[in-house]
């Protein structure tokens, strides 16, 4: 169907004005049964799919989307990828995700424009090094790259970055993964919807699902509004709605979906090669290829589902980066979103089986989903075709909400979620 | 941003309250003898409405009272605010929350 993306190609299809280029993956009608269905279009569902077929050799399967795909959180980001989690289950699961970004673009045949640019991660207190000290020790261990840098290798690095020691909040220092960047967020969606298409997957626009078929504990399939769909093998990957779904199959989630904002700036000359976050005065920044400074706010304290948030989210994010960016002061802003994201008591993921069996869920993402999307679909597809959970994302359970072995990544992983 | 009506104060900006989230949660009896399932269930499964939804708020920057707000979740529209009638324990949530 979608024929190899290559210099090659890219020549010929220019001596033909490029009206001949193919369609970039089918629009099929949903078939009756699948041997497995993925609910929800973004990265994360796109990537499970991609990766049951490639690894898994799975052939009839299905995402089912109720918008288009990657028009949820997935185009909804800030982009950035970096793998400097604190605690070894965490670190180990998205460095995984690391790994595949690296060779992603190859891999996909299309190009997620993947920049590792670089991560800081400023420090604005003594506690603030300590804590980053800490963070960049532990990575190394597991065989992360890290590093803790001075401030005076900041002045050098970042010029606009106010590191006077008159600073509201004066900068000491900051840790540094260079491996890490950002990504083209659509390109992700579109690059897996590709490759899966191109291994047989059928991806189902405007298809909501509506509730599931369970007989004696066990999915048969997903009712939807385009009919019935029958499957052994359901995974829900559907970010904010998580919980909603869930209620469906009749369970709880330890689940709340909050707004979640991000802005860009008028297009601006190449001022910021890299990517800031700090902690302490919360915002972090980045420059788009396109010369946009992209901004990233917090999340709403309210349960929301709107795809909105509040102004004074924003200005409190906006007041970050100027105090850390003087300069961009002036600079105005041109577009705003909001997305909705499902946060976790302990800010990690809950990726494996659920009380139902066949109905798997990925889920409780929060704020930082977009790094992990190929990881994350790895697992998920590892977990799906083996009807158990990888190593990776065993400790992921859902069970461990009672077991009390929570993976509590809050404020530890560099940036509070 | 919100116009939240405090029982006690009248309508202020949301930005005097602080979100607790799910409303008419109640701390169980006798935790001691809860099975962990039970206890979890209690400490961090939520309903996570989509639609109208009973929640908890505290006017945090002004008269510090609990109070419970219905409000809808997708619309954001708030309906009205009561006061809590039975003790219910408020569990304010970490609301200095990033992505990246």
């Amino acid at each position: 169907m979608s024929r190899r993306y290559s210099a090659f190609s890219l020549f010929a299809n220019a001596l033909n004005y490029n009206r001949k280029w193919p369609r970039v993956w089918r629009n099929p009608e949903p078939k009756a049964s699948y041997d497995a269905i993925i609910v929800g279009g973004g990265g994360h569902g796109l990537a499970t799919a991609y990766y049951l077929a490639k690894e898994h050799g799975y052939r009839n399967i299905a995402v089912l989307e109720k918008g288009w795909i990657g028009g949820g959180n997935t185009g909804r980001n800030t982009t950035i990828v970096r793998s400097n989690y604190l605690w070894t289950e965490a670190s180990l699961l998205y460095e995984k995700s690391m790994k595949l970004w690296e060779g992603l673009s190859a891999d996909l045949n299309y190009n997620v424009m993947f920049s590792q640019r670089g991560v800081y991660n400023l420090g604005h207190s003594l506690q603030d090094m300590r804590d980053i000290e800490r963070r960049v020790a532990a990575n190394q261990l597991n065989g992360i790259d890290a590093q803790v840098v001075s401030r005076q290798q900041l002045t050098k690095a970042i010029p606009g970055l106010n590191t006077a020691a008159t600073a509201r909040y004066p900068i000491l220092g900051a840790s540094l993964q260079p491996r890490a960047g950002v990504a083209r967020h659509d390109a992700v969606a579109w690059g897996y919807a590709r490759a899966a298409d191109a291994l047989g997957v059928d991806i189902i626009q405007q298809c909501e699902v509506t509730g599931f078929d369970m007989q004696a504990g066990q999915i048969r399939g997903v009712r939807t509004s385009r009919g019935d769909i029958a499957a052994n093998k359901v995974a829900v990957v559907v970010a904010g709605h998580a919980s909603v779904l869930a209620g469906y199959a009749g369970f709880r989630l330890p689940l709340e979906s909050h707004p979640l904002q991000a802005f860009v700036s008028e297009p601006l000359k190449p001022v910021l090669d890299t990517v800031v976050m700090s902690n302490a005065v919360h915002g972090y920044i980045s420059q788009s290829d396109k010369g946009e400074l992209v901004v990233g706010a917090g999340i709403d304290s309210y349960i929301g589902y709107g795809q909105r948030g509040s102004f004074q989210t924003i200005e409190h994010a906006l007041q970050a980066i100027i105090e850390l960016f003087p300069a961009f002061s002036r600079v105005r802003m041109l577009r705003m979103w909001g997305g909705i994201v499902d946060v976790s008591p302990d800010a990690c993921p809950i990726i494996g089986p659920t009380p139902v069996k066949g109905l798997y869920f990925n889920c409780g993402w929060g704020t930082g989903g977009f790094k992990a999307t190929p990881g994350s679909g790895w697992v998920l597809a590892h977990t799906m075709a083996h009807d158990q959970a990888h190593e990776l994302n065993a400790p992921f359970k859902l069970e461990r909400f009672a077991s009390g072995a929570l993976i509590d990544e809050h404020g530890a992983a560099a940036v509070a979620h | 941003m919100l116009l939240i009506k405090c029982p006690w104060c009248g309508s202020r900006a949301e930005t005097e309250f602080s979100c607790g989230g799910e409303a008419d949660i109640s701390r169980p009896v006798e935790p001691a003898s809860l099975s962990d399932e039970a206890w979890a269930d209690y400490l961090f499964m939520r309903k996570n409405t989509r639609g109208w939804h009973r929640e908890l708020w505290n006017h945090s920057q002004g008269c510090r009272q609990w109070f419970v707000v219905e409000r809808n979740t997708v619309t954001y529209q708030v309906a009205g605010s009561s006061k809590l009638v039975s003790p219910a324990t408020p569990t304010l949530q970490d609301n200095e929350s990033r992505a990246d």
